[in-house]
């Protein structure tokens, strides 16, 4: 176990070291500058800029300085935002966007397992259908376009809850349904066909066959094995929801850390964009990580040996 | 039990006769055999959402072809009529620059469809190769060859690919290499664990035993013993790469402006959602069904090729 995960420890380090030097080499191609938009500067002040945040040394120099950067934690001031720091700014942001993902990662994993067990339950009876249709509607519409169109109704039309912004916890309703849907989808399925694999087992028809109630077979026995697909979704749930926040925080104007990333790498924001990047490298990284080791807590038949699973 | 016997012995004897061994009948099949693929496609068939899949796609690939030819207007063509709502002449009505919505949802499918099959076919052909010569292999090269699969697996790919399409430029060769750049690993995995489980078969041990070189062997036995879970990958690649471009898109890192994708429309209909609403709906509209589609089909085609499934 021990050996296993300092092994994928090495693993995660590779990819950080590769992440990092990539989005650096990266910014040295991309076209354009961080001053780009203030374009009276005289060429003297520019320079000064340039000297100022170390773009005018050779890139092994910048090379340098940004690992040191990275590996102490330490990203500089923002190229865009004068006088405030990226630490700042991903300090100041994420506890946002993680309200809003803990939000969309409750609401998936609950209703979707709650829609996956109410269709294997009903197996090929009317309820099975309409979850097995929420299901696929949720993983056909993609995020963005749910979170126009429940603006469009919910907000805007039915004037229910707040269109945009993020100022209390209605705020966050719409933008954590508009991530969780998706998820929610691939969960429901995912448990109900598991499900439904688990209860033609022998043990759940011991259970019946004692006497155990339909509901507490479900949540005693069936539930408990059937749930281990769904551990294993966890870590791209973790991505998926990460991610969701890029366009969903543009969408509901939400002040989080994947609105600083998108208009980051538009500002050519080279300080933001690889704090940014870093950070949520080492989030998403991590997040897969646990997800592993729960899997082998949760499941004793599952050993954990060298990195093949 | 005893009851049981009792009624069995009134039964009179004269209601059997011995009509002996009959061999012709014992060898006789039970029913036809059919192929493999044969039954695949008679499964398949069998699964209502994915023939909707199908036919929804084909009619979708059908008007994407057609509608930018035939329509009297061009996707980039600005008509003086702005944010209309859907009618007569213009079927989806027209956007802030007056051009027909009807005309660019349709342009925007080739945009859609042609990046979702081109990146799931550049997976396709790298995930081969990649996967089959590492299971092929093993020993040291599998192993290198899969802990460069596992490295760059771990790269969490949305960010790569934002990143990547800012230093490229937004178009779409970029979105194809940026979609593929990580894209391919899955397939890899799919392939090697494939040929882990056909490798060591009787037949393939006789091809080299005859002097199959690899090539032969991957393209005669190996591939087209995987084809099914290669299949099925693939079907799957698809709506997620055009979810991705137009994801991408609607973050302004799509093709370029007055080409339309389904992506740019919904970011731009979206935007003028209280005023014009017809903006976000059409393209919203296709493409959940082509994801939708893409998705059904693969489901099914995942469960007819499903030896367990067999009825």
């Amino acid at each position: 176990m021990l050996k296993y995960i300092l092994k994928r420890l090495g693993y995660i380090l590779i990819a950080l070291y590769l992440i990092v030097t990539a989005t650096f080499f990266l910014m040295q191609l991309a076209p354009g500058s961080p001053f780009a938009s203030e374009r009276d500067f005289p060429p003297q002040i520019e320079a000064q800029l340039n000297a100022k945040y170390g773009l005018d040394n050779p890139w092994y120099i910048q090379y340098k300085d940004y690992l040191i950067d990275t590996v102490t934690f330490d990203f500089g001031e923002s190229m865009k935002y004068k006088g405030r720091s990226t630490n700042d700014m991903i300090t100041e942001s994420f506890p946002i966007s993680l309200t809003l993902g803990i939000e969309a990662m409750l609401l998936s994993v609950g209703f979707g397992i709650l829609l996956g067990v109410i269709a294997a339950l009903y197996h090929n009876k009317f309820p099975d259908y309409l979850a097995s249709t929420i299901a696929v509607l949720g993983i056909s519409v993609p995020s963005f376009i749910l979170a126009g169109l429940m603006q469009y109704f919910i907000a805007f039309k039915l004037d229910l809850l707040p269109v945009s912004g993020w100022k209390g916890f209605q705020y966050s309703i719409l933008p954590a349904f508009a991530i969780a849907i998706t998820h929610m989808g691939f969960i429901a399925k995912l448990t109900r066909s598991s499900m439904l694999e688990q209860s033609s087992s022998d043990y759940v028809k011991m259970a019946r066959a004692k006497g155990l109630g339909k509901w507490t077979t479900v949540f005693k026995h069936t539930l408990r094995n059937a749930l281990l697909p769904v551990v294993t979704y966890l870590g791209p749930l973790t991505a998926g929801v990460v991610t969701g926040s890029f366009i969903i925080e543009q969408i509901f104007a939400i002040p989080g850390l994947g609105k600083h990333f998108v208009t980051s790498i538009t500002n050519r924001d080279y300080t933001v964009i690889m704090g940014t990047t870093v950070f949520y490298s080492i989030i998403l990284l991590f997040a897969v990580l646990i997800v592993d080791i729960l899997y082998s807590v949760i499941d004793p038949r599952i050993k954990l040996k060298g990195a093949k699973k | 039990m005893t009851q049981n016997n009792l009624q069995l012995d009134k039964i009179s004897k004269d209601k059997f006769k011995i009509v002996g061994s009959r061999q012709d009948e014992n060898e006789k099949l039970a029913a036809k055999s059919v192929s493999f693929w044969k039954e695949v496609i008679l499964r398949f068939s069998q699964n209502k959402l994915a023939i909707f899949g199908v036919i929804a796609l084909i009619i979708v690939t059908l008007l994407a072809i057609f509608v930018p030819v035939f329509s009297p207007y061009s996707y980039r063509e600005q008509l003086g009529i702005y944010n209309a709502a859907p009618s007569a002449a213009h079927w989806f009505g027209t956007d802030d620059l007056g051009r027909d919505i009807f005309v660019r949802v349709w342009q925007g499918a080739r945009i859609s469809l042609f990046i979702g099959i081109t990146a799931a076919v550049i997976d396709l052909i790298i995930g081969v190769f990649w996967g089959s010569i590492s299971g092929l292999a093993g020993g040291r090269l599998d192993n290198i060859m899969m802990r460069i699969a596992d490295i760059l697996s771990a790269v969490p790919y949305l960010l790569v690919v934002i990143i990547l399409l800012v230093v490229l430029e937004p178009g779409l060769l970029p979105m194809i290499i940026a979609l593929s750049i990580t894209g391919w690993v899955n397939m890899a995995r799919i392939v090697r664990g494939e040929v882990l489980s056909i490798k060591n078969q009787e037949y393939v041990l006789a091809a080299r035993t005859l002097g199959a070189t690899t090539g032969h062997l991957i393209m005669r036995h190996i591939v087209p013993n995987a084809l099914g879970a290669i299949l099925v990958t693939m079907t799957l690649t698809i709506p997620s790469a055009i979810f991705t471009e137009s994801f991408l898109s609607y973050l302004g890192l799509g093709v370029p402006a007055p080409t339309a994708s389904w992506g740019t429309m919904a970011s731009e209909g979206n935007k003028a959602l209280t005023s014009a609403p017809w903006r976000l709906f059409f393209p919203a509209f296709f493409i959940s069904l082509t994801i939708f589609a893409f998705n059904a089909v693969g489901d099914g085609l995942r469960d007819a090729l499903d030896p367990k499934l067999r009825k």
